[in-house]
């Protein structure tokens, strides 16, 4: 080996590394600086009262934002109730109850699943999902909030499980052993030994599914049926309603660049931004707060 | 060893397990142990040396069924504990791995806090009442000689404990259980000496009051620990006898030259 072509790499590469890493900080940062600047105007140009009212209706130029969080949030919360008992459940039992050939080809499908194209799966939530809603509901139409939650619980399945599964996976046999030794039942064993090992994982799994839910645009776009409607009752879950995202992706095309509609089309981003960010933290500080420095070293 | 003319209630009196012409197989086959016919007495430490692979932790896992859950099968034999053949598959299992209890080679503290580690297996089998819970830490603690460096901290993280303590946790934390057995898979081989001398002093001193069976992780702790030792080399058991004697006086060559070192 040259030691001088040597030198030259161990100069160069650490710093290719180092300017990839910063420069994945500052796209964030930009991305962010941009929202403000684009979003901030909004609330000079509405009045906050408007802004936080309950008419979406840009035409006329009432901005009121709070049916599209409540329709973001009611389909988050009802797909997170999906997905989270099939996701968690799902990735217990590929890690700890089926047997290994079996894991090997569900892994890679539950994967494949997981990269299918949302929009594919909006077509059959329109087709196959709606229709059946509305014959066995009995409901006037079956794009409603219940069709974005069970297809957006669906969509967050695969993410779920996939990283559940890792997890899982993850926790030293000699964990299982140690309980099993002890006297734990199989089932004892999973939820007090090998979740609370594999808490990290299973959390972020979870966080990752609630950001694919809060994020999807195609799917609900397609099936919620999009009226802007506020969903604060627990029956709202059978009616259309509308969420930040589908809104942003169906008016940004046809906006005025500067207009007031663009600018609160980009504070429902802003909006949007923040929330993913506070479940992050609040997830994270979950992680944290529960695990001692030491802890946090070896798991 | 024959065992025709010692009547069953004379044979539980002296050996707590009786293990009758034991084979296990791999699950592709291959042997794992053959024909191991092997009494463990009561109150004195048993200890199963040999070089690897030669079938002594698989043995160690089929006093507590452990065995059941991996890739080594019982092809035949039985094992009598206080005279109930543990292999029958009628045994509750759960209720055989509280009264065997067992300690690993590497450290396995349960991802909770240092008195968690000790009541869980209690609170597995059903005990709620609190002063028994805090009885069983107190008593798991002092008999494995850890009481004094963890009684002030007793909620923290288990994790945070060194290597060594972390070992006497595991064996605390089976002590808490009550067995009448303790199976112990080469629980030294992580530890600096001075902890390892720690461990073996609560061994002996442990003994007084349970069964204890040792796979050691050199030849020297086996001289050391054993009242009775058996020496297995790939899947036979090739001596047993009092310690004393088969350390100083071994009867067959192949346990003469592993013990001083030959091979293995």
């Amino acid at each position: 080996m040259e030691p001088k072509k040597l030198n030259w790499q161990e100069f160069f590469i650490p710093r290719l590394i180092k300017a990839s890493g910063y420069s994945a900080i500052l796209f964030v940062a930009l991305i962010f600086f941009f929202l403000l600047r684009e979003g901030l105007p909004a609330l000079g140009e509405v009045k906050l009262g408007d802004l936080f009212s309950e008419r979406w209706y840009p035409i006329e130029s009432h901005f009121g934002v709070l049916p599209l969080i409540t329709g973001s949030l009611i389909i988050t919360v009802g797909a997170m109730l999906v997905a989270l008992p099939f996701g968690i459940g799902t990735a217990i039992f590929m890690a700890e109850v089926a047997p290994r050939w079996m894991r090997e080809i569900l892994k890679p499908l539950v994967e494949l699943l997981g990269g299918l194209p949302s929009v594919v799966l909006g077509f059959l939530g329109i087709l196959v999902l709606s229709p059946f809603l509305r014959v066995f509901l009995d409901l006037p139409t079956g794009l409603t909030a219940l069709a974005g939650a069970l297809l957006l619980g669906g969509i967050a399945v695969p993410t779920i499980v996939s990283i559940a599964e890792d997890a899982l996976d993850a926790v030293p046999y000699s964990y299982r052993e140690a309980a099993w030794a002890m006297g734990a039942t199989r089932w004892q064993t999973i939820w007090r030994v090998t979740l609370p090992a594999a808490r990290s994982g299973v959390l972020t799994a979870v966080m990752l599914g609630i950001g694919r839910t809060i994020g999807e645009t195609m799917a609900v776009m397609m099936v919620t049926g999009n009226a802007p409607v506020l969903a604060l009752a627990l029956t709202s879950i059978f009616h259309p309603v509308r969420t930040m995202t589908a809104t942003i992706a169906a008016e940004m095309g046809e906006v005025a660049s500067g207009s007031v509609h663009y600018h609160v089309l980009f504070f429902i981003g802003l909006v949007l931004f923040i929330i993913s960010l506070i479940v992050n933290v609040a997830a994270s500080s979950v992680v944290f707060k529960s695990k001692k420095r030491a802890e946090r070293v070896l798991s | 060893m024959t065992l025709e003319h010692v009547t069953p209630e004379k044979l539980m009196a002296e050996n707590k397990i009786v293990i009758q012409n034991l084979s296990l197989q791999y699950t592709d086959g291959t042997e794992s142990l053959r024909d191991i016919t092997l009494n463990i007495r009561a109150n004195a430490i048993t200890v199963l040396f040999g070089p690897a692979g030669g079938g002594k932790s698989s043995l160690l896992r089929c006093l507590n069924r452990l065995n059941d859950l991996t890739e080594v099968k019982v092809a035949s034999g039985k094992i009598l504990l206080d005279g109930e053949n543990i292999l029958d598959p009628k045994t509750d299992v759960i209720a055989l791995r509280r009264k065997v209890g067992m300690v690993f080679a590497r450290p396995v503290v349960l991802p909770m806090s240092i008195r968690q580690n000790l009541t869980y297996g209690l609170e597995l089998a059903g005990e709620k009442r609190k002063s028994r819970l805090e009885e069983a830490v107190e008593r798991g603690l002092k008999l494995s000689a850890l009481w004094d460096e963890v009684k002030n901290r007793l909620d923290d993280a288990a994790i945070a404990l060194s290597g060594g303590q972390q070992q006497r946790l595991c064996l605390a934390r089976v002590l808490a259980q009550q067995p009448e057995v303790i199976l112990l898979d080469e629980p030294t081989s992580g530890l600096d000496p001075i902890s390892t001398g720690k461990v073996e002093a609560a061994l002996q001193e442990l003994k007084k009051d349970y069964t204890l069976i040792l796979v050691p992780h050199s030849v020297q702790q086996a001289a050391r620990t054993a009242d009775f030792a058996a020496f297995f080399l790939q899947g036979e058991l090739v001596e047993y006898n009092e310690g004393k004697e088969l350390f100083t006086h071994p009867k067959v060559k192949r346990t003469e030259d592993y013990i001083e070192g030959r091979f293995g």
